[in-house]
């Protein structure tokens, strides 16, 4: 088993946060795994992408060669075209649909969205729309995760095990609602 | 054993507590801000009582590190690569006193400048300074050969540069963990002149380091950190160093490559391995992260043996870092790049935060600079470095730290008045202090804008010595009081901060003008802790 994600966003967006829960339970399932985060300068606003690559044997590369991604996670859709070079032929793109706006020559929304529909394999969520609906609006990151359950091949209850962990030091109430999002997210995914 | 998840900086952190430092010596630098980092927070390290403070700059930090060496302890010292240049003249000379306690030299590379203005290749200072370097091609190798470096460096009575890259510094992975080892007790070295750089005691300190050579070779050679792997297909050879071999092996999924691989982790570089290889390969691939250093030893001159591959030859892009597709192709495997960025997808430059006191700096100054026209304006090393971009367009140069200062004095000095530096708080502690002292001494007309937002802003928020200082540091330097300026950098000071400018870029003598508001993110992360 192995699976190469390329998690996309702009700096300060917290991709991290979704790179650290499917690590962490990829460790609690006993694989092997490289994480390579983007540090310092672009860290400013500027576009940021993280590989993941989990295994059942031992990672050569912290990077992802390109048109080897499996998935590109993205938490905001131009973004997540930013990676395409990345993706495999048969590879998904799993993106927010709300649009992170820092420049002046931010494209054009419709445009922006058809060329996300014409993707072969995409799931193009409004994550933060279901996350204000469950009542956390901070938690759209959450649903970015759940829609990509799917695709992880990692245990769903092991995620959920991991969100635990990772937000129980802020109350139950929290914990509940972000799997309350994971769940969400992946329901979305289902359907497509 | 307990396997943690770290990233490469911080498997040398860890390392560096397991094998017994009792001080750690750093000013941060992107790729190697982290090791501070995570020792500052480490449990480990608060009860052993580790040092762990920032320092002014990579000079002083590798000072203190070579006097904890002469002291018997061992001490690590921490910086990007450009930081090896600050820290030069301390670097070369402890390779001429050589270490007593273990002295491990941590320079993180930054090749593609992520996050910084060269990719030079530390390798060459160990070349130069003539010590062992140690270059891990993974997590756990990063946390190994940190060990090693230590024993190594008491072993041989020698400093150790310990060079990783970006994407080991910043790419996560399990570790697994030794058992840990207590720190030395102070002790003073047998020699007690071997500290003394007299000339008549430096020319004998030089000789031994030349002696050692020939045992570090021969450890080195003997290294298990070294492999050759064999195999049938001589067509060519291959020789990867640090985590070039990821790349290589990347390319054969079941991690068998046809052709021989010396695989380096440790110089000065092991001769008889490659002597081997040119024996019985028909030609050599080199594969550096970094500059074609081992690649050049290899050609000499006149390139006339043996065919060699590389950055020099286009086998391999001459600049930037490696990855596998760069790789594949130098091994004439197919390409495997997907679909291209589409054209609607539009670039994502870095810029200064939503709400940044430099926006404000800038504003003020663009203003209160125009009637003198463009190009007066000598910027520094920090996140103040993106003013350059719009839609601020305010700077005109960035070279190194404290440069913004000491470029304004030479424009100055040639004619282009009024000039004006604008330079961090931390940078300026870093250094820019002997710079302004220079214009001091001659009163330069300039005007020095220290953008103080009380942190070391593009690290990610460590630490500033200037936090409460820079006034006090001003006036101890001799600047004029009138001419030292606070300013609050906010929009609904606009036209106050856009008049005390336009003041100072009328005199003719040394101002300096401190705008203060915290970072932002700094702000932040403050506030977030207070609500906890």
């Amino acid at each position: 088993m192995n699976i190469d994600i390329i998690l996309a966003g702009v700096g300060g967006q917290g991709i991290l946060s979704i790179a650290t829960i499917i690590g962490n339970t990829a460790v609690r399932q006993g694989l092997f795994l490289k994480q390579a985060e983007v540090h310092g300068m672009s860290q400013r606003g500027g576009d940021v992408q993280s590989h993941l690559r989990l295994s059942d044997k031992e990672i050569a590369s912290d990077l992802i060669p390109m048109g080897k991604a499996d998935l590109i996670i993205s938490v905001e859709p131009m973004e997540a075209l930013r990676y395409l070079p990345m993706l495999k032929p048969d590879g998904w793109v799993i993106t927010n649909t709300n649009p992170f706006i820092n420049i002046p020559n931010y494209p054009d929304n419709n445009l922006l969205m058809n060329r996300i529909h014409a993707l072969k394999n995409k799931i193009a969520i409004d994550a933060d729309q279901i996350a204000k609906d469950l009542g956390s609006a901070r938690s759209s990151n959450m649903v970015i995760l759940g829609a990509t359950t799917p695709f992880l091949k990692l245990k769903f209850e092991d995620l959920e095990k991991t969100i635990e962990d990772t937000f129980i030091r802020k109350g139950q109430d929290i914990v509940n609602v972000n799997i309350a999002c994971l769940h969400a997210g992946r329901e979305f995914a289902m359907k497509k | 054993m307990q396997k943690l998840l770290l990233l490469g900086d911080e498997a040398i952190g860890q390392a560096a507590l397991d094998a017994g430092i009792s001080g750690i010596y750093a000013y941060p630098g992107t790729p190697s801000t982290e090791i501070m980092e995570y020792i500052q927070v480490s449990k480990q390290a608060e009860e052993s009582k580790v040092h762990r403070q920032w320092s002014a700059n990579e000079k002083t930090a590798m000072e203190a590190a070579i006097g904890m060496s002469y002291a018997g302890k061992r001490a690590i010292v921490c910086m990007k690569h450009v930081g090896l240049n600050v820290a030069a003249d301390a670097f070369m000379n402890a390779a001429i006193t050589g270490a007593n306690g273990g002295l491990v030299v941590l320079a993180a590379d930054d090749p593609s400048m992520h996050s910084s203005q060269n990719e030079q290749d530390s390798r060459y200072y160990g070349h130069f300074a003539i010590i062992p370097i140690f270059e891990p091609s993974n997590q756990q190798e990063a946390y190994d050969m940190t060990i090693e470096a230590f024993n190594f460096s008491e072993k041989h009575k020698i400093p150790v540069l310990l060079r990783v890259t970006t994407r080991l510094a910043h790419s996560r992975s399990g570790v697994v963990c030794k058992t840990k080892r207590p720190q030395n007790e102070v002790k003073l070295p047998d020699n007690p002149k071997q500290f003394i750089l007299l000339p008549a005691i430096a020319r004998k300190q030089y000789k031994e380091l030349l002696d050692k050579q020939t045992t570090i070779k021969k450890d080195i050679e003997n290294s298990l950190f070294n492999a050759y792997i064999d195999a049938k297909d001589k067509s060519m050879g291959i020789i990867t160093t640090g985590i070039a071999y990821n790349y290589l092996m990347e390319n054969y999924p079941e991690r068998i490559c046809p052709y021989p691989i010396l695989k380096i982790t440790q110089y000065p570089v092991p001769e008889k391995q490659i002597a081997k290889m040119a024996d019985e390969c028909s030609c050599i691939l080199v594969m550096e992260e970094g500059y074609p250093i081992i690649e050049e030893q290899l050609r000499g001159l006149l390139n006339r043996c043996l065919t060699i591959k590389g950055r020099l030859d286009g086998s391999l892009p001459r600049v930037g870092e490696l990855n596998a597709n760069v790789v594949a192709h130098a091994l004439g495997l197919p390409d495997t790049q997907g679909e291209k960025i589409p054209d609607i997808v539009a670039p994502r430059p870095p810029a200064l935060c939503l709400g940044c006191p430099h926006i404000d700096s800038y504003n003020a100054l663009n203003e209160a600079i125009t009637p003198y026209g463009k190009g007066r304006v000598f910027s520094d090393i920090g996140c103040y470095t993106l003013g350059a971009l719009p839609p601020y367009n305010a700077i005109y140069a960035c070279v190194d730290m404290g440069a913004s200062i000491t470029m304004a004095k030479g424009a100055s000095d040639a004619g282009l008045q009024p000039t004006v530096a604008v330079i961090g708080d931390s940078t300026f502690c870093h250094s820019g202090i002997t710079s302004l002292f220079d214009c001091v001494m001659e009163n330069t007309p300039i005007t020095v804008m220290i953008l103080d937002n009380s942190t070391t802003g593009m690290t990610g928020g460590q630490k500033s010595h200037g936090v409460g200082r820079l006034e006090s540091i001003c006036l101890g330097l001799g600047v004029e009081k009138e001419h030292i300026r606070i300013l609050k950098p906010l929009p609904n000071q606009h036209q106050t901060n856009v008049n005390i400018i336009a003041e100072e870029l009328k005199y003719k003598g040394v101002s300096v003008i401190i705008p203060q508001r915290e970072c932002v993110q700094t702000l932040k992360k403050r506030m977030k802790a207070k609500n906890k």
